[in-house]
């Protein structure tokens, strides 16, 4: 194996893929889908009828317990009274948050040791790798389980513990594309003109990088909020907080599977499928992301 | 492979082993309130706790209660778990293999599919057939497997009444031995839906993986050849191209089954199967610390075994690999 991830065009840099992937028919269903999701984020107050942590009461008094879906409720109630509507709004809420939060730091994280690992070898290098040997040997959820036990129940925890775990997939991939990029002539020239090694690595590798970073970041968003409504459905995360996750896992204890309540758990699933499938229609085409300890 | 490239690969899978172990050590010593919380009745006199704090060794500093763990360990004995009043390494023992069952059935059934779906695909390049079934592909990698799991039951169990709602066996169903439980119609019965469940979200990795490689494969010079001796198309991609699209399914076979022992957590939880994910969500929220710790180190090592064997695989099936 050559071991390195080859882009079709690695140095046209950032503008010339992008250019190439805006006309993509996945690409555009998948950035739809995101932007569909961003308004409905920002504007969540304004679309949802209730605030999702309201119980609701009937105009004679009694909850609004377990309706079925009408005009004032467009998705029903939940057993204890809850709009499910509203809660699946500001769900798309803290998905996004949740899911671009841990993308970023998983992507960032990862760049800059891959470029570290890749660019200066040696001993930094194994460092590097032998520490991301280890966080992949940790099984995923189970360690997100734990560390957010540990950390205490809190969105920016779950956050933090699936970030510390996803980081080294995107290191490897980044390594081992700058380790071809770092024998090409032009840095060869570079250095050859007194660059220093700072100034090679982000001003003549980084940019080139750039794009294989962003398509990773897009797959990740899926997996840290499939990570996190794993982990909400667990009931290991902030009981304040209305996510999709937690619809779920209430929809699940209130016996409204056995009472066929699919309008309260079918939709939330629906989203989280939209939302995750969005990322990788983004990033299609390029499945050595997807799967990278095979490749490396 | 050469024996010292094994050798090295080896190590850094006991490297990885003792740094999860001592990790997790240091978690568990540092989680909030006395590790014997849960154990200590409240009925207990303060001698008898000292008496107990000493049985433990939790008394003694740091470094050697680190030392008597690993020498623990070493021996198989992980301890005593606090809601079951046994020790640990027994209650995992009846749940590995549930566990394991669940996770090779259906990896079994979701390799077998993935592996002749992908290179239908393949085959079927530029088709409507392509188009309509990839997006279907993708979303089933995008699902949530707890989400999928309540979906079924929802519907197969509570609606249909077709199968059970949860556990591995009926309620006081009883069995001879502990084989004649995993062959019994009822278990089977039980099994079908969790496995389902996990199948279902499975196969979209053999499948994409495959139908690449087949594509990858199809271009190259010896299928050419095959095709200008006049071979029919079928014969190519059974007995030449699939051989060699097959390395990387096999090596994301041994991945996965590192990774779904962990990854069953919610499959577990949402079908109350009595595995190991589930008795370390039990701890964990119950804080048994030996019991979660056990579960933990058992799962784990499960993962990083299987990702040695996987690079063990791929450098014996594939020649240019470890002969650098």
């Amino acid at each position: 194996m050559s071991g390195a991830v080859v882009l079709a065009t690695p140095i046209g840099g950032t503008r010339s893929l992008l250019a190439r992937q805006v006309r993509d028919p996945w690409f555009i269903t998948g950035a739809s889908i995101y932007l569909a999701f961003l308004l409905i984020a920002l504007f969540a107050d304004v679309i949802a009828p209730n605030p999702p942590k309201d119980i609701l009461f009937l105009a004679d008094g009694r909850l609004a317990a377990a309706l079925h879906p009408s005009a004032e409720f467009p998705l029903g109630t939940t057993t204890s009274g809850g709009d499910i509507f509203s809660q699946l709004i500001h769900g798309a809420r803290s998905a996004l948050l949740v899911g671009t939060s841990a993308a970023v730091v998983v992507v960032s994280v990862g760049t800059l040791m891959g470029l570290f690992a890749g660019y200066f070898g040696g001993w930094i290098d194994a460092v590097l790798m032998r520490v991301a040997d280890i966080a992949l040997g940790l099984p995923l959820l189970p360690s997100v389980i734990v560390l957010a036990a540990f950390l205490g129940p809190n969105t920016w925890n779950v956050v933090l513990a699936i970030s510390a775990l996803l980081w080294p997939n995107s290191a490897r991939i980044i390594r081992s594309q700058v380790m071809s990029l770092r024998e090409r002539a032009y840095i060869e020239a570079a250095r050859a003109a007194g660059s220093s090694h700072l100034s090679i690595l982000f001003r003549h590798i980084a940019p080139n990088i750039l794009p294989l970073a962003f398509l990773f970041g897009s797959i990740a968003v899926g997996w840290a909020i499939l990570t996190e409504a794993s982990v909400s459905f667990l009931g290991f995360a902030d009981p304040d907080a209305t996510t999709w996750g937690f619809m779920l896992q209430d929809a699940y204890v209130s016996q409204a599977l056995s009472r066929g309540l699919f309008n309260w758990f079918v939709p939330p699933g629906i989203c989280i499928i939209l939302l995750v499938s969005a990322g990788f229609f983004i990033s299609r085409g390029y499945e050595q992301l997807l799967f990278p300890r095979l490749r490396d | 492979m050469t024996g010292r490239a094994l050798l090295l690969r080896l190590g850094q899978m006991v490297f990885v082993l003792w740094v999860v172990t001592t990790l997790l050590f240091f978690l568990f010593r540092m989680m909030p309130g006395s590790p014997l919380a849960a154990y200590i009745d409240t009925s207990m006199t303060p001698e008898q706790q000292t008496i107990l704090l000493h049985q433990f060794g939790l008394d003694r500093p740091l470094y050697q209660q680190y030392g008597l763990y690993l020498f623990n360990l070493a021996q198989g004995s992980l301890g005593f778990s606090f809601i079951y009043k046994t020790p640990v390494g027994s209650v995992l023992l009846t749940a590995l293999p549930n566990t394991l069952l669940l996770t090779l059935s259906s990896l079994l059934v979701a390799y077998a599919f993935g592996i002749l779906a992908g290179a239908f695909l393949a085959a079927r390049r530029g088709t409507w057939i392509e188009a309509v079934s990839l997006p279907f592909v993708l979303a089933s990698r995008a699902l949530p497997e707890f989400w999928l799991g309540m979906v079924l039951l929802a519907i197969l169990s509570f609606s249909f009444g077709w199968f059970p709602a949860g556990g591995a066996t009926s309620p006081g169903a009883s069995f001879p031995n502990e084989w004649a439980r995993f062959t019994s119609l009822d278990y089977l019965h039980h099994l079908v839906l969790p496995a389902l469940t996990l199948a279902i979200f499975l196969q979209g990795l053999p499948l994409l993986l495959m139908r690449s490689n087949m594509l990858e494969v199809m271009q190259e010079e010896f299928v050419v050849m095959s095709r200008m001796k006049g071979l029919s198309e079928w014969s190519i991609i059974i007995r030449h191209a699939a051989r060699n699209a097959l390395l990387p399914v096999a090596t994301a076979l041994a991945l996965g089954i590192g990774s779904s022992i962990g990854g069953n957590v919610v499959v577990e939880s949402v079908f109350s199967w009595p595995g190991l994910g589930r008795r370390l969500v039990e701890a964990v929220s119950a804080s048994d610390y030996p019991l979660a710790q056990g579960a933990f180190l058992m799962i784990a090592t499960a993962q990083v075994v299987m990702n040695c064997v996987a690079d063990l695989v791929y450098a014996t099936l594939d020649p240019r690999v470890g002969r650098r």
